[in-house]
């Protein structure tokens, strides 16, 4: 399938300063793409960049197999909606859904039509006479995305969409939007800095930082693997433990050495990871340690570990401790019997563990 | 072409009123600067002499009038409206049930002309018929208030005239700076026990810091350019008494036919102006930028 | 902000009727005020409608004995402004003439210039707003001269539309100023995404802010048209016998030395001058108040 969406060694500066620093993405017909990455990362400028709302210094950008470097906006075949949605405060609904038709010169007639399927597909039928100032926020989010949708464009382009709205309606709406992509099939390309938000929406995600690629990958591939110890502490909530331990090659693996406040250190012993320096920061999930009475597998290792802290959260049970000094969670079964103090025996699956250099930050394994 | 235009158009707007301004405003003051540097009289004349006008204007008692007068008139004006202003403020902060009708009433001067302003003081300060006139009749036959004509107090009846036009305006600035105060610090001060006027003094006042800027620079401004109130109240009379710059350039410029004269004053007027503004209107974009 | 007077009652306690003094000395203090700012208005009005004997032997502020309203016949059309006598009407309409198309003018060019300058920010869009902001500060006596010479070459010295070209380049400064801190307050957003829509820089003009600027449009409108109304300066040194507007006329009724002096006149000429200006501030009070304050406090 052609790319709908080719960026090759995009470059962005503000007078001295740069923004974005040669990057390349490219996605297919049907991608959800999404940009997540801490505010300041550059991510709502590359989106800008994409909508021909920015220029860019140097690299080209292609949407639909076309050069769209130097084209303005209108020309790009794309629609936005924004975090403040942009609604034009002096129009009806109806008036800004269709304002696009009509500076374009289509005829009434479509208009209406279009008008008409698109309300109803979004269930804003009773809004269309009113003006932006009288719905709530809610109602303006979906006004702001007939206005996009109406527009049928090769490349739909969201700025964080969900940000201003309150934490129900944001998660009412992350599913709406991934039903409307899924339905339609549309090319989309969405950022935000909710991580959350990235994995359940995206087909593919750009980590960013600083204005450079951290990595591109699918959600699963983000999540399992992460290719730095940013993203690594970025993806994920509670977030990936990142634990400073001792490598040591034995016969049939590696022994992973760590520090305890109290007590012994615990080795754990990888049979699935060789040829690790020394010295290596350990990611591992919460999810993947566990009580070792309720967890086995291939590649489970068990050790005792002094729990700090029990923090009951409902269907888990998160534990903390102190471990290569730093805080490091579990999550726990909800009826586990461990307590503040005690020692508990944790079962860690080192199938699914990270190594990174401490120096680079990068992935070992 | 097209791509050009639509790239270029704001540009292709704004240039006619940016070209107007770098004329008429940039390109004028450097003309008079220029003017004010030659042996110009009736007609401008062009060679460059040094310092001549300047020269002149300092040796003139007329300008030493005209520039003594700024100050006594400016440092007046601007202290005593300030103070008006700010108690008018701070009395219809009070709660005042009728505060918007007393508003009205102070402020509306400011909608009138210097020139009116001027017809109607004149009046009123006669000495024949007005005032003086009228407290004479009550019986007073001793009550003397003739500064309209009197050459040393003068110039008071201009400040005089100038307070009543603008102090109603600075007191809807320092109304609106009342207003536009955290009510929770109020509020929290109120809990503490502390009196009004220590509110006042300790709180409000020194967190109006910049509105009393901004009053200061548009009574200083207004102070500046004042022409039309010195021509309708006293003709810059009696004598020269009571010249401002601002008049004492017009009369340079039109009655006298000296344009040397006329520029160089004006390029003084345009000096004090600068010392006052430019920090300021600095300040006001440096910190809009940040 | 309400009610400080009444909450904060000092913890000592004030008595009720110390309270109820006070209160009294307040309202008491704010009208002798209203009458100083009232005073001069009320002797206007009272002497433009008094004949002239009653202004020689009457007082100052008593109300007129017999009703007259001569004077301001007199004052529209029969007063001398130095030679020619006919009052201030042709004067007030060249006032007029000179501020409808000056306020016209100087509205709409700085709603365009507001809305580059805050919505289509380019390199140097800045500095050129700077340059124009500091043009409303210069004192105008430093463009005088040369503006005399040029109004001179462009062959529009002392007419009205000379005037008017005055008043529309130097209310520039402060009409961009205006839209501007209107417009930038406006969310980037809404041009961007008009942009996407298709719009052109007059389309989002025309169809988005022009329909949201009916408040910024008013306060503006109100301001131009107090300046150009109340200005003395240009008027006096652009202007020639025939094209004077209606301050420099006044001027010259009150301060004609010919014949008798005639207060009432002068009174209700000076009046007839302020009253477009007043009943804009009395009618849209609100608006004139917002121009003021910021032109002053930029927002």
């Amino acid at each position: 399938m052609a790319n709908i969406l080719k960026i090759e060694h995009l470059f962005k500066n503000y007078g001295s300063v740069e923004i974005l620093k040669d990057i390349n993405v490219e996605i297919e017909q049907g991608d959800f793409l999404v940009l997540v990455g801490p505010s300041g990362c550059g991510k709502s400028t590359l989106l800008n960049c994409i909508a021909g709302l920015e220029p860019i210094t140097g690299g080209s950008l292609h949407i639909g197999g076309q050069d769209m470097t130097a084209v303005s906006p209108k020309d790009r075949d794309i629609a936005m909606v924004f975090q403040s949605y942009a609604l034009y405060p002096t129009m009806t609904v109806a008036k800004n859904i269709t304002f696009g038709m009509k500076v374009r010169g289509v005829d009434q007639a479509t208009q209406d039509k279009k008008l008409a399927h698109v309300a109803q597909q979004l269930q804003i039928e009773n809004l269309l006479k009113r003006k932006p100032g009288q719905l709530s926020g809610g109602q303006r989010q979906r006004v702001a995305m007939g206005r996009a949708l109406v527009r049928d464009p090769k490349l739909f382009l969201f700025d964080e969409p969900l940000s201003n709205l309150d934490a129900k309606l944001r998660v009412e709406m992350r599913t709406e939007i991934k039903q409307l992509h899924q339905r339609l099939g549309a090319s989309m390309v969405y950022v935000t800095h909710d991580q959350i938000e990235a994995m359940t929406l995206a087909t593919k995600i750009v980590v960013m930082k600083g204005g450079v690629i951290q990595q591109i990958g699918t959600p699963a591939e983000i999540y399992n693997r992460p290719a730095n110890l940013f993203v690594a502490d970025f993806m994920g909530s509670p977030a990936m433990n990142l634990i400073p331990a001792k490598a040591r090659a034995n016969g049939s693996g590696t022994d992973i050495q760590i520090a305890q406040d109290r007590g012994d250190p615990i080795v754990l012993t990888d049979t699935k990871n060789r040829d690790l320096p020394e010295d290596v920061i350990l990611g591992v999930r919460p999810e993947d340690i566990g009580d070792a009475a309720m967890r086995s597998g291939a590649h489970m290792q068990e050790a005792e570990c002094l729990i700090d802290i029990v923090e009951p959260a409902g269907a888990d049970t998160y534990a903390v401790m102190q471990l290569g000094g730093k805080h490091v969670t579990a999550r726990l079964h909800s009826e586990t019997n461990a307590a503040p103090g005690n020692a508990q025996r944790l079962a860690f699956d080192l199938g699914k563990v990270s190594y990174f250099a401490p120096d680079t930050g990068l992935r070992l394994n | 072409m097209t791509k050009w235009l639509e790239e270029n158009t704001p540009k292709l707007v704004l240039a006619p009123s940016f070209i107007a301004i770098l004329v008429f405003v940039y390109g004028f003051i450097a003309w008079t600067a220029w003017v004010s540097m030659t042996r110009s009289r009736l007609l401008p004349k062009y060679e460059i002499e040094g310092f001549i006008q300047y020269d002149r204007l300092f040796a003139s008692p007329r300008w030493d009038t005209a520039f003594g007068n700024l100050f006594i008139f400016g440092t007046l004006f601007i202290v005593i409206a300030m103070i008006l202003g700010l108690v008018l403020a701070i009395l219809l902060d009070q709660n005042i049930r009728t505060e918007g009708a007393i508003r009205t009433i102070y402020l509306y001067p400011m909608a009138l002309s210097m020139i009116v302003t001027g017809t109607a003081w004149k009046w009123i300060l006669n000495p024949g018929l007005g005032l003086q006139a009228m407290v004479r009749g009550w019986g007073f036959e001793d009550f003397t208030f003739d500064w309209l004509v009197d050459p040393d107090m003068a110039i008071y009846t201009i400040v005089l005239a100038a307070i009543w036009q603008s102090s109603g305006f600075v007191m809807a600035l320092f109304l609106a700076g009342l207003r536009s105060v955290d009510e929770e610090i109020i509020k929290a001060a109120q809990v503490d026990g502390i009196p009004t006027w220590r509110v006042y003094t300790a709180i409000i006042i020194p967190s109006m810091a910049p509105i009393f800027l901004s009053a200061f620079i548009v009574l200083s401004h207004l102070a500046i350019k004042s022409f039309d109130l010195v021509i309708a109240l006293t003709g810059g009379g009696p004598g020269y008494a009571t010249d401002l710059p601002a008049t004492y350039m017009y009369a340079m410029a039109f009655s006298r036919g000296d344009i040397g004269q006329a520029a160089s004053s004006a390029m003084i007027m345009m000096l004090v102006v600068f010392a006052i503004v430019v920090p300021y209107l600095y300040s006001e974009l440096r910190s809009k930028d940040g | 902000m309400a009610d400080l007077s009444v909450s904060a009652a000092s913890p000592a306690g004030q008595s009720q009727t110390g309270k109820i003094a006070l209160r009294w000395s307040l309202y008491t203090l704010l009208c002798l005020f209203a009458l100083f700012y009232l005073l001069p208005l009320f002797v206007m009005i009272t002497t433009s409608l008094k004949s002239l004997d009653e202004i020689r032997t009457g007082d100052l502020i008593s109300l007129p004995r017999e009703v007259t309203f001569d004077a301001w016949r007199t004052a529209w059309s029969g007063a001398c402004t130095g030679i020619q006598c006919e009052g201030v009407r042709p004067y007030f309409w060249n006032s007029v003439l000179i501020a409808i198309p000056g306020v016209a003018i100087s509205t709409l060019l700085g709603a365009m210039n507001g809305y580059v300058v805050a919505q289509w920010r380019f390199r140097g869009a800045n500095i050129i707003f700077s340059l124009m902001l500091f043009g409303c500060f210069i004192p105008f006596q430093v463009v005088l001269l040369p503006m005399a010479r040029v109004l001179g070459m462009m062959g529009i010295a002392g007419t009205i539309p000379g005037l008017i070209f005055v008043h529309v380049i130097y209310g520039l400064g402060f009409t961009t100023l205006f839209f501007r801190n209107y417009y930038v307050s406006i969310p980037a957003d809404l041009t961007k995404a008009a942009k996407v829509d298709g719009a052109g820089f007059f389309r989002i003009f025309w169809s988005i802010f022009l329909p949201l600027s009916l408040p910024i449009i008013v306060v503006t409108v109100i301001w131009q048209f107090t300046q150009i109304w109340n200005d003395f300066l240009f008027g006096v040194s652009f202007s020639q016998a025939g094209t004077q507007p209606v301050t420099v006329a006044l001027n010259n009724i009150v301060n004609s030395t010919t014949g008798v002096k005639e207060y009432n006149v002068d009174m209700a000429a000076a009046i007839i001058a302020a009253l477009p200006t007043l009943l804009v501030y009395v009618v849209a009070g609100k608006y004139f108040v917002r121009g003021l304050t910021a032109g002053s406090v930029k927002g």
